[in-house]
């Protein structure tokens, strides 16, 4: 019988292996949005789990909301990118410091 | 096999597929192993999603993730030329730090969110079923009530999202012919079209004849 913890483990570990991968890989950008990409993804388990088994609906809705979100978001994120390259010809966070932040 | 027993495998294998390919992405040397990866990863989670009884999501994870983001990061990595050693420094120097923070974290929130109670909550009837309604049913009719305004707001964010992909990536090349369409908006019917005034004229084979 599934139990809503089997979800809510699930979607725990998802979350810490991308965040993990967010400390692993902190040179890649790809990576990194990949890395956001799965904690979202980590997210939206639980928001669908607690909607099935609490049987509410508001849940389900704001996975929708979520996933409309993060297109748009990886939208603007791939197409930042694809500038970053076109004019440092680099996706290495490391040498983007020009702000000096 | 009891359909309960069923479920619960189902459950393990996606989930365990889901973690491996987690684990993949963020460990693969070449960026479009690690994106095909993830598109693994989606995979099995809208299986689990399914499982839950969450059909419509489970369908628009695939479609909408598998089917159009994850397709984007695929151009994306496969049109950049990018050097996978230079970014790869600092993997192993990183790899402990990650793995004690992720580690900690996971136990604090495995103690956090007591998995013993939640294990008492086992899977109910369908809430939509319960309802007479089928998944898409019952989360539409939720959104377009409920939550219309929302829903409205999430089409602008689009709409804003594909404007501004397309105006951060837009490219002006000099020396290649193109239309300007605020020229082509701005002109006026008098500077297409000269309507000159003239004498009427006979037809050539009447006056002949």
């Amino acid at each position: 019988m599934i139990t809503l913890s089997h979800f809510i483990v699930l979607g725990a570990v998802l979350f810490c292996i991308s965040l993990a991968g967010i400390f692993i890989n902190r040179k890649n950008v790809i990576v990194l949005l990949m890395a956001i990409e799965l904690m979202l993804l980590a997210v939206n388990i639980n928001f669908v789990a607690f909607s099935r088994f609490h049987g509410d609906v508001a849940g389900q809705v704001f996975v929708f909301f979520i996933l409309t979100v993060a297109a748009a978001e990886s939208a603007i994120g791939l197409a930042i990118l694809v500038l970053l390259f076109r004019n440092r010809h680099t996706i290495n966070v490391a040498e983007i410091d020009s702000m000096k932040g | 096999m009891s359909p309960q027993l069923f479920q619960i495998i189902c459950f393990y294998a996606f989930g365990i597929v889901a973690v491996i390919s987690a684990l993949m992405v963020i460990s693969m040397r070449n960026s479009v192993h690690a994106v095909l990866s993830l598109v693994l990863t989606f995979f099995s989670v809208a299986c689990l999603w399914l499982l839950a009884q969450a059909e419509f999501l489970g369908i628009a994870l695939v479609v909408v993730y598998v089917g159009a983001v994850m397709v984007l990061f695929l151009f994306v990595v496969m049109m950049l030329d990018i050097n996978h050693e230079r970014l790869r420094e600092g993997f192993i120097k990183y790899l402990p730090v990650g793995i004690v923070v992720a580690a900690v974290m996971l136990v604090e929130l495995l103690a956090l969110i007591g998995v013993k109670a939640m294990h008492a909550n086992t899977m109910g009837p369908d809430p939509a079923a319960a309802q007479g309604l089928s998944n898409t049913a019952w989360l539409g009719q939720a959104m377009y009530t409920q939550f219309l305004l929302p829903f409205e707001i999430a089409a602008l964010i689009l709409t804003v999202g594909v404007i501004a992909a397309v105006v951060l990536t837009l490219r002006h090349r000099t020396g290649t012919k193109q239309q300007n369409p605020g020229d082509q908006v701005r002109v006026e019917a008098t500077r297409r079209v000269r309507i000159v005034k003239m004498e009427a004229e006979r037809r050539q084979q009447e006056s002949q004849s």
